[in-house]
């Protein structure tokens, strides 16, 4: 341990620093009333340009995925880069789609997805499925971000012999975390991201500068990163796809940007801003996280020109493959730096992870507690829910790391990019039109959440030896066809519950099941910032707005 | 319920079509599944992935000026 001291303190010192600013931003754009779900969950929904560029970048390129993205590439190869068309191809989408959720949002009040379909298709039953659907996604997502920290702890040497001792150090950021997260909601995120991407921003700058120049150039780390391939007796690697998985390269890049899309942490990210000229600004400016993506995902090959050699996982005999970043750092940086790096990484785990946890708390308060728990909950009280919530997430998703399996987390990680895909038609298509019907809607979701868990039991994985939940790939030849060709679960699925929803819908008017009424007006889907209807409701001191 | 003093809004426009080409070109593996010609050390798939999302930028900013406040 005593060789990482420097990297320790620097470590520390950034941690605590962000953690004073996260407490600091309660203060931060005061709000007049903080005992409102607006403000605590969604910032007062007042973020300009710069703030959400942080908040939305921060937010969507996580921790794991800095830490997770090179360990693929650095694994397998080609396959891995498909992190760069998934977050190129989501912009456009965003811009296009998501623009009318925040409107419509703005325009009643809404705070979740859920919160839309409820109004949308006068539905409590498929907002409840909509909201635990996110939460059940979200929750594991969280707990990966903390083992992206534990990556970082794990490289400076800050293990111990029992399980509490080892994760002592996760559990105080956690709880740190959640303090201030409780206090400040989404404003605390906001206000670190600027902190979190700025060393980000450095770290990667100078990684992919300065790495290249001491192992020779970008050629010689290509050529290294293949020659390991050739050697290996993984048919499916290399530094280019095959035949076999360029099916699934395409179909996992836009059924990620599809999910990403309908994660609520990131619709949490969106709804905050203040108006549509910043969500549509930004969708060009965003990108350049996407830049900053592929540049580290490209650390797995400079890991694999430097020679690097994971740690151990937690079972014997396998190794830890997301300390390869990590340890690529140690390795090739000053210490200094190198601990400039790990807080970078350390504290990219909490902005997220703060984010997450308010999108989980606002589906439970609006959709779940205020749904059937207390339907005539005063803002005061959702608030309150929604605090309190929050804290519950984060005791959750270190519970699972501290006493599960890390490999758990993944696994429901890979589910929930699937089943949050399942709530797609719902989501997206309401957004468009009603034609869909309610009850064929739930009827498609429950056929694509199906046939996504059988999918993806199918799927083995020959390198860790499991023979269920192995990954995301698919072998077509499971279905009948003669190919070796994979192609991306949730993909497959989401169509599947397309298709369904449709002859659903046919099926249940044919038969002249009552329909509901629509809440929103085609209007509604273009409001802006300062619409005159939204001013007098806010003017109204009326409880209930939101349950039009 | 439609208000009647306002015409209805709406955010449709040619432009919006040309945000299909990011949508579409990242995903044809074809175009860039090659390793030679290499740039800088880059094989094409990693140097014109990356130029994608220069791609993705200017279509998206064309797209956000040209229908920006245009409709109001």
């Amino acid at each position: 341990m005593s060789d990482h001291i420097t990297e320790i303190v620097v470590f520390t010192f950034l941690f605590l620093l962000v953690s004073g600013m996260g407490f600091v931003a309660s203060r931060w754009r005061a709000p007049k009333d903080m005992a409102h779900l607006d403000e605590w969950g969604l910032g007062g929904r007042s973020f300009g340009g710069w703030i959400t560029w942080f908040l939305v970048g921060g937010d969507l390129y996580t921790a794991y995925t800095f830490v997770a993205v090179p360990a693929l590439i650095f694994g397998a190869g080609a396959a891995g880069f498909f992190a760069v068309p998934y977050t190129v191809v989501i912009y456009p989408l965003f811009f296009l789609i998501l623009i009318r959720l925040w409107s419509v949002s703005h325009r009643h009040g809404f705070v979740t997805p859920a919160d839309f379909v409820r109004t949308r298709f006068e539905s409590p039953t498929l907002a409840l499925i909509v909201a635990i659907t996110g939460i059940v996604a979200t929750m594991p997502y969280i707990a990966l971000q903390l083992i992206g920290i534990e990556a970082v702890l794990k490289t400076m040497g800050v293990t111990g012999e029992s399980a509490l001792a080892r994760h002592l150090p996760i559990i105080i950021a956690f709880a740190i975390l959640a303090a201030y997260t409780y206090q400040s909601g989404l404003r605390a995120p906001a206000l670190i991201a600027f902190v979190k991407d700025t060393l980000i921003y450095i770290v990667i700058l100078v990684a992919v500068l300065y790495l290249p120049y001491k192992l020779g150039g970008w050629g010689a780390i290509f050529d290294a990163a293949d020659a390991k391939f050739q050697a290996s007796p993984n048919p499916n690697d290399g530094i280019l796809l095959n035949a076999n998985n360029q099916v699934q390269y395409f179909t996992l890049a836009l059924g990620s940007a599809l999910a990403l899309f309908l994660y609520p942490h990131s619709i949490t990210g969106v709804l905050a801003s203040r108006n549509r000229e910043v969500i549509k600004r930004n969708m060009s400016a965003l990108p350049a996280y996407s830049l900053l993506l592929g540049l580290i995902a490209l650390l797995g090959y400079m890991a694999i020109s430097a020679g690097v050699k994971p740690l151990p996982g937690s079972k014997p005999g396998s190794v830890d493959s997301n300390t390869v970043v990590p340890l690529l750092f140690d390795q090739q940086f000053p210490s200094w730096f190198a601990g400039v790096a790990f807080a970078a990484i350390g504290i990219g785990a909490l902005v997220p992870a703060a984010i997450m946890s308010i999108a989980a708390a606002n589906l439970f308060t609006r959709n779940i507690y205020k749904e059937y728990l207390r339907k005539d909950a005063t803002h005061a009280q959702e608030a309150n829910v929604a605090k309190i919530t929050s804290l519950v997430v984060k005791i959750g998703a270190v519970a699972c790391i501290v006493f599960l399996d890390p490999q758990f987390s993944i696994d429901l990680q890979l589910i929930g990019g699937v089943i949050i895909l399942q709530t797609a038609p719902a989501v997206v298509i309401g957004l468009y039109t009603r034609w869909l019907h309610r009850g064929a809607l739930i009827a498609g979701w429950v056929a694509g959440m199906t046939l996504g868990f059988w999918m993806l039991w199918q799927i083995p994985n020959a390198a860790t030896g499991r023979a269920h939940f192995g990954g995301s790939a698919f072998p077509l030849k499971e279905f009948g066809f003669d190919t070796q060709v994979t192609i991306y679960v949730g993909f497959v699925t989401v169509l599947v519950n397309l298709l369904i929803a449709v002859i659903a819908t046919f099926i249940l008017r044919a038969a002249k099941t009552p329909e509901g009424v629509d809440g929103t007006t085609s209007d509604d889907y273009f409001a802006d910032e300062g619409d005159p209807r939204i001013e007098r409701q806010r003017d109204t001191p009326v409880e209930n707005v939101s349950s039009t | 319920m439609a208000e009647p003093d306002r015409p209805p809004r709406s955010d449709r426009s040619p432009w919006n079509w040309l945000l299909l080409i990011p949508i579409v070109v990242p995903l044809l593996t074809f175009l860039y599944n090659h390793d030679e010609p290499r740039l800088a050390g880059f094989p094409v798939f990693y140097w014109l992935q990356f130029a994608f999302i220069l791609l993705g930028v200017g279509t998206t900013t064309v797209v956000y000026q040209m229908t920006k406040r245009s409709r109001r």
